[in-house]
């Protein structure tokens, strides 16, 4: 396996911090991951991450979520025990739609919350008895940490680092990113 | 400064002056007699026969029927006398209302002292600057045409009328008439008193004016969640007297903030398509989108939790409401559901969909469409009954409030600057980004 070297620089201030991020993408250093204790506002763009999809997963879901409620009930209460709603025995599932409506809405919602939680996990790969990625602990607490991925010249980057604000550097030598 | 041009004044006039000419038309020639009436039902009933020959007659069928046909041909004489007058109150209630929803909206602005929304207030106060005139109108309407909307106002009806009689002390011209000068006055005078000190707070070098418009607004918001509640029961619900809900005044009132809304929103975009108002960014645009998107569905909630309470206990005098809709009214009926929840719900469900100007309108005029019907489905069943359609009554009482209601707005957004520029929170709102 082919290895790389990757500095970790830390940072004590979320301001500090987004400033770094983008000098260094304007000087085209490839920023590997940033860690912090709380979500940064606006970093997302700033390290130039592309956008999330995870909207279009709560659509499908909520479209899924959707389907099962209108199958489910018609099933529970006009094909398996047919049932007289609201002394309206019409046993057709289109005429008693509107007492179903709370059902499907809350399908709707309850499978696009719970498996756009669970897609999140899994995309940012976090399951049980997962260890943390984290490279040092203080990044939950009131550190910042960017890992820059060091190119030819390691003198140069650690000067720019520094004038960025870093305030504590580490070379770390890690396996090729996935 | 704003300048309201010529040929905005020229459009608004005459569309004004159009408006007037349909109805007025519209007015005259719906005064039909009774013989006409019978002659118009005696054509339609030909129609009706030839379209469907096969089907057999019994023998005493037509006897029956000939008794029944001058009680139904005076009904429909009525209803087609009606006509213009609730084509004429649907529209000035359309009107009112949208700066009814703006003026609540301006409201809560203040009162949440919400920051991101300053560069919008000049365009709000314009929009409310329509609320004294077009509520005059809506109560002048009403008190006008009488038993032609409000079978309450006609004694004849009420003798008759057991369950009209045990509410008269509510419905009877008079207290309709203090109760509407009632609610107008205190909604204007909030709106009077607001602009004033938006107006003073910008030449201003402290926050009084600020901070005397916060309160104020506070207190507005109880009062106008009060009256308008029982506006809307006066001016909406009583055309079916003998029907109530006790959620109509919030469904009403989700109806007129999100038509408010949208046209804050394409009022906004119209005059940052003429270069005004440079301080207002995409993420502006996105919050209102976000609240036509928002408000849009919690009407629908109320749209439905009113009817499916009501469908499912299935009460005779509560459930023929719904039951007259869906006979003779399941296009606008329905329609509305999609126009008002659908549309809006698929357009602007995505975030970015949200920033884009063109976006926005479409969807806002889908919306405004929607309410229209809306307000249209509360007061022509009760008028018309089955003899409703969109035609020129209608259409030119569209024109006539869309004229006056174009004409007040752009004369108010010319007598200030666009932006209130003394408010504490304008900077924040300036720098405003999502």
């Amino acid at each position: 396996m082919k290895s790389s070297k990757v500095i970790h620089a830390l940072y004590t201030d979320d301001d500090v911090l987004m400033g770094a991020v983008k000098k260094l993408r304007a000087e085209k250093y490839a920023i590997e991951e940033v860690y912090t204790p709380f979500p940064v506002h606006g970093l997302d763009k700033a390290m130039g991450l592309a956008p999330t999809r995870i909207a279009i997963t709560s659509f499908m879901y909520g479209c899924v979520g959707l389907i099962v409620a209108i199958l489910m009930m018609n099933f529970i209460m006009i094909q398996d025990w047919p049932q007289d709603i609201g002394g309206k025995p019409s046993f057709s599932y289109l005429e008693n739609m509107p007492a179903f409506v709370p059902i499907m809405f809350e399908m709707t919602v309850f499978f696009a919350a719970h498996l756009m939680v669970i897609t999140f996990y899994l995309r940012s790969r976090m399951w049980p008895f997962k260890n943390a990625e984290n490279p040092d602990p203080r990044t939950t607490d009131d550190h910042f940490l960017v890992a820059v991925s060091v190119g030819d010249n390691e003198k140069e980057l650690k000067k720019l680092l520094t004038e960025t604000g870093a305030v504590e550097m580490h070379v770390v030598e890690q396996e090729a990113s996935h | 400064m704003y300048i309201f041009t010529n040929r905005l004044k020229l459009i608004a006039i005459s569309l004004v002056f159009l408006g007037a000419l349909g109805w007025g038309y519209s007015y005259v020639n719906s005064k039909k007699s009774l013989e006409e009436i019978k002659v118009m039902l005696a054509e339609e009933d030909s129609h009706h026969e030839t379209a469907a020959v096969t089907t057999e007659h019994m023998p005493g069928e037509h006897a029956a029927v000939e008794s029944h046909s001058d009680d139904h041909a005076e009904h429909v004489m009525h209803q087609t006398h009606n006509r213009p007058y609730a084509a004429l109150y649907v529209a000035a209630f359309f009107f009112m209302m949208i700066s009814l929803g703006a003026l609540a909206f301006y409201a809560v602005q203040y009162a949440a002292q919400a920051g991101w929304s300053v560069v919008l207030h000049r365009v709000m106060e314009a929009i409310t600057a329509y609320l004294l005139p077009g509520a005059l109108i809506v109560l002048a309407i009403a008190l006008y045409a009488g038993d032609h909307l409000f079978i309450w106002m006609d004694p004849e009806v009420v003798a008759h009328d057991a369950l009209i009689q045990a509410k008269t002390s509510w419905l009877n011209k008079t207290s309709f008439l203090i109760r509407g000068l009632i609610f107008i006055g205190g909604w204007s005078a909030y709106r009077y008193l607001s602009r004033k000190y938006s107006i003073a707070q910008d030449s201003a070098d402290d926050a009084k004016n600020f901070k005397r418009n916060f309160r104020l607004s506070a207190g507005f918001l109880v009062f106008y969640l009060y009256t308008e509640s029982m506006m809307s029961w006066d001016w909406i619900m009583s055309v079916d007297p003998h029907w109530f809900s006790t959620l109509f005044g919030w469904y009403v009132f989700a109806s007129m903030f999100v038509s408010g809304i949208t046209v804050i929103a394409l009022l906004t975009l119209y005059l940052k398509s003429k270069g005004h108002l440079e301080l207002v960014n995409d993420s502006h645009l996105h919050d209102l989108a976000k609240f036509m998107f928002g408000i849009s569905i919690f009407w629908t909630y109320l749209w439905f939790s009113q009817f499916m309470l009501i469908w499912y206990s299935n009460i005779p005098e509560e459930v023929t409401y719904f039951v007259t809709r869906l006979a003779d009214y399941k296009l606008p009926f329905l329609g509305m559901v999609v126009l008002n929840f659908l549309f809006p719900l698929l357009l602007l469900m995505n975030s970015d969909y949200k920033r884009v100007p063109w976006f926005v309108v479409m969807t806002g005029i889908v919306i405004l469409f929607g309410h229209y019907i809306d307000v249209f489905n509360m007061i022509m069943p009760a008028t018309v009954g089955d003899r409703w359609s969109i035609g020129l009554p209608e259409i030119s009482a569209v024109l006539l409030f869309l004229g006056l209601f174009m004409f007040i707005v752009q004369l108010a957004l010319s007598k200030a600057p666009l932006l209130a520029k003394g408010n504490p929170f304008v900077k924040e709102s300036e720098n405003f980004h999502y």
